[in-house]
């Protein structure tokens, strides 16, 4: 039905889990908590530990370790290019010379400390949208920055932005595929030719889809405003965000885990 | 000379935790100069099953072909089954993107090969068939109004000079006027020896207008006939999300209390018959 | 003032031109129109006829260009009203694809009491009611790209019964739908109705005019017609100047009444025309 159904957006996976109900503010706070606890890892014992606590967190999620390692496949591109280049540009001990590139001891270390930051990174990251619903995490992104809107901040407007956008994404892949098909049966063709007349074939799509995109805005302005929408103020929400102690606890163990392992790896580790 | 379907079986996503059987052991048959609708509920298969119909989609079992071509992938007479198919899809006009009418016109015979001198007369013979005429072809298709938009793009289709054109609910949103245009058009566009293929939910245009219609139910043929022998399924069976027209539903409720009635869709039959039966009611 | 209690809106002497016209054409010309408390008010026309247009001056989508619109006693030209005019005349709009706002069904549906300020328990039972109503409670943790038009549609429905307007006003709302969710929105309609709902339901279909209690026929911008669906229905060369085409089962009974001395129903509803045509057993 869709040329374009392979594509996923490290969409939200509904489950009744500990992680999914906590409040979206914790889980984004968190996420640059563990992320610099995984910047400040170097040993491979420190490495082997963080990919435990991910295992641990995806079956405490409720999720399948497969479908949290899937999310990291559009980066993986980017991960082995960054290793590649610490794999070539390291100077130090010689272990094995081709043409004019030497490989180093130090470049092997180098590009697998930053290959598996990168990917736990990602992939620790990724908790986050798999876990909330888009709606709590534009509601929790507005909530954090709401204290910047004294000094100008938009901080209702760009969490609105967001909503839109992720509930305008099916649609747009629904009518991009069809315009496609019908320039298609107009006998457009987009895979044959030179590099330039396929990027000429496309304009044929761009330019209805961009229409449709700006009266589909339109049309959805003017449906909020008749819903009384008027921006954030005076606003609430049927499920007002809830700090619990939970919550409170969830980061505080974040936290202290992290701290842990940093500590634990300067003094236990050579 | 024919569009033919045989056994055509097509699923959506196989393999994974959507997979949905779109389309099962479908049949059918439209020559040129025909006019086959196919009708069925909201995901019955209608719209998968048209864009089988020019190598849009392809099947994963059983066959079509148009006038003898096979239609397979990476056929190497795909552009010739394109051109002899012209497809027209809902909201054609969210398809138009060029600056004025005449490129717009223009796309389809360009890609097919035309060569260039012969394409302005094609232009402004589509033009016409939509009864539109040559001043809206400087103009921005973008400018038009809804109905005007439309009519740009099954002109732009029809440039092509297709042999068959297979129509996917080319009358949603519009009123009752530019519907009767358009129903016009197509029945033209039959005499003159197009083969027409309109999938709709408008059994009532289905009836009064076609040779033959395609029921589906489910992604599966529930009958395939002469509209006469529809309208008996349709009386004798439900059929999900169809609705037989008010003038059919009416004489078949008649006929339920009265066998002499006629089972028709046809207004002007059905009066007559009932003042038939008045008068001769009030006869001693 | 004499507004009595039972005009929900009223236009004064409306016209409206649209500032991007290049035509500098009116889109309304001295248009006044009553819409009465707990009627069906059936606005028809065919395109380009200015109904949206009159639709959207009853929200305060559009503001008139000369005369005024009044809705329970407020006058839309003061922006002061405009919350207040909103919050008693919702809108439900003719593509079900561009006024879902939310990724899930009842977070859609909270969108307009959300906007009104409501505490969130309020919010929680309206949204609750107003999927019932509109046959969706079952879907309510559904993502909305899930649903098909017709309930897109009825949620769009569900979205403004939400907001708890005593009228609701509704643009070609069937326009998109294949037959069965004209059917299915149709019995929502009625059904509110009866709960004395006052409805404004704009389209171009005959067929779904039968059950309304009264009807107006725009034309050109301008009121060219007012009255019962009845003697509307009888009108047939008129219904054609003004772009309405009387569906077969009208022109049947149109045509049956005027020639034969048949006992018809008082509105040709199948139900209604299958009872008065079939010999009696």
């Amino acid at each position: 039905m869709k040329f374009l159904n392979n594509l996923t957006f490290g969409q939200y996976v509904p489950a009744d889990s500990p992680v999914h109900s906590l409040d979206p503010r914790c889980k984004i706070l968190a996420v640059p908590v563990v992320l610099t606890g995984i910047f400040m890892a170097g040993h491979v014992a420190a490495f082997a530990a963080w990919a435990g606590l991910l295992a641990a967190l995806a079956w405490y999620s409720r999720l399948p370790f497969r479908l949290v390692l899937n999310s990291a496949k559009p980066v993986l591109i980017l991960v082995a290019f960054t290793a590649l280049i610490h794999i070539f540009f390291t100077d130090g001990t010689p272990i094995l010379k081709l043409g004019f590139v030497t490989i180093t001891r130090e470049g092997v270390a180098a590009a697998a400390q930053m290959g598996l930051r990168l990917l736990l990174l990602v992939l620790f990251a990724s908790f986050l949208t798999l876990t909330t619903k888009p709606m709590e995490l534009s509601d929790g992104l507005e909530r954090l920055f709401s204290p910047l809107v004294r000094f100008g901040f938009p901080a209702h407007e760009l969490a609105m932005m967001m909503t839109i956008a992720l509930r305008f994404i099916p649609t747009l892949l629904t009518e991009t595929d069809r315009i496609m098909k019908a320039q298609l049966a107009r006998g457009a063709s987009f895979d044959r030719g030179s590099l330039w007349k396929r990027l000429k074939a496309f304009i044929p799509v761009l330019i209805p889809l961009f229409v449709i995109v700006f009266q589909r805005a339109e049309e959805l302005a003017t449906a909020m405003e008749a819903r009384c929408y008027r921006g954030g103020e005076g606003r609430t929400r049927m499920r007002p965000l809830r700090w619990s102690g939970r919550d409170t606890a969830a980061l505080a163990a974040t936290v202290a885990v992290v701290v842990a392992l940093a500590a634990g790896e300067r003094s236990l580790l050579p | 000379m024919s569009i033919t379907v045989e056994a055509l079986c097509h699923t959506y996503h196989p393999g994974t935790p959507l997979e949905t059987r779109a389309l099962d052991d479908v049949s059918l048959q439209c020559g040129r100069g025909e006019w086959l609708s196919i009708v069925g509920h909201t995901g019955s298969g209608k719209s998968t099953l048209a864009q089988h119909l020019n190598g849009i989609l392809f099947p994963d079992s059983g066959t079509v072909s148009v006038d003898g071509m096979q239609v397979v992938e990476k056929s190497p007479n795909m552009r010739d089954i394109r051109r002899a198919v012209g497809l027209v899809f809902q909201y054609p006009e969210q398809q138009l993107f060029a600056e004025d009418v005449m490129e717009e016109l223009s796309f389809a015979p360009t890609n097919w090969g035309v060569q260039s001198d012969r394409i302005a007369p094609l232009a402004s013979a589509a033009l016409s068939m939509v009864g539109l005429d040559d001043s809206y072809l400087a103009r921005s298709p973008l400018n038009l109004s809804g109905g005007e938009k439309r009519k740009i793009a099954i002109a732009s289709v029809l440039a092509g000079e297709p042999s068959y054109l297979v129509l996917d609910e080319p009358t949603a949103g519009l009123d009752s006027w530019s519907r009767r245009e358009l129903t016009d058009l197509l029945a033209r566009l039959k005499k003159e020896g197009t083969g027409i293929i309109l999938v709709t939910h408008d059994l009532d245009i289905a009836l009064n207008l076609s040779d033959s219609i395609l029921m589906l139910d489910r992604g599966r043929s529930a009958a395939f006939g002469a509209p006469s022998e529809i309208m008996r399924y349709l009386v004798a069976n439900s059929v999900p999300g169809l609705r037989l027209p008010d003038i059919a539903a009416l004489s078949a409720a008649i006929g339920r209390s009265d066998p002499a009635a006629p089972l028709t869709w046809d207004r002007a039959e059905l009066k007559r018959w009932i003042k038939a039966r008045e008068t001769g009611g009030r006869r001693p | 003032m004499k507004t009595d209690a039972r005009t929900v809106c009223e236009l004064r002497d409306v016209t409206y031109v649209y500032p991007s016209g290049a035509s500098g054409r009116a889109a309304l010309s001295g248009v006044s129109l009553e819409v009465r408390e707990g009627e069906w008010l059936a606005l028809l026309g065919s395109n380009g006829s200015g109904k949206s247009t009159l639709a959207r001056h009853l929200n305060a989508l559009l503001i008139p260009t000369q005369g005024d619109c009044i809705v329970y006693g407020m006058s839309t030209r003061d922006p002061a009203n405009v919350f207040a005019v909103r919050s008693a005349v919702s809108m439900v709009f003719q593509n079900p694809e561009n006024q879902i706002v939310g990724t899930v069904v009842d977070e859609d549906a909270a969108f307009g009491p959300e906007n009104q300020g409501l505490p969130p328990a309020e919010i929680e039972s309206r949204v609750e009611r107003a999927l019932e109503a509109a046959g969706l409670l079952a879907k309510r943790a559904k993502p909305t790209y899930t649903l098909s038009g017709g309930e897109k549609q009825r949620l769009a429905v569900a979205g403004a019964l939400a907001m708890d307007a005593p009228c609701l006003v509704l643009d070609e709302p069937t326009a998109m739908l294949d037959p069965r969710g004209r059917a299915d929105l149709l019995a929502i309609m009625r059904a509110l109705h009866d709960g004395g709902k006052t409805i404004v339901h704009i389209t171009h279909r005959l067929e779904e005019i039968l059950w309304c209690d009264r009807a107006v026929v725009l034309a050109g911008g301008r009121i060219e017609w007012e009255g019962g669906v009845e003697p509307l229905l009888r009108q047939d060369g008129a219904l054609r100047k003004w772009g309405l085409d009387a569906p077969p089962l009208v022109a049947l009974w149109r045509e049956l009444g005027e020639e034969t001395g048949l006992a018809l129903p008082r509105i040709p509803t199948l139900e209604g025309m299958i009872d008065a045509l079939c010999p009696l057993q």
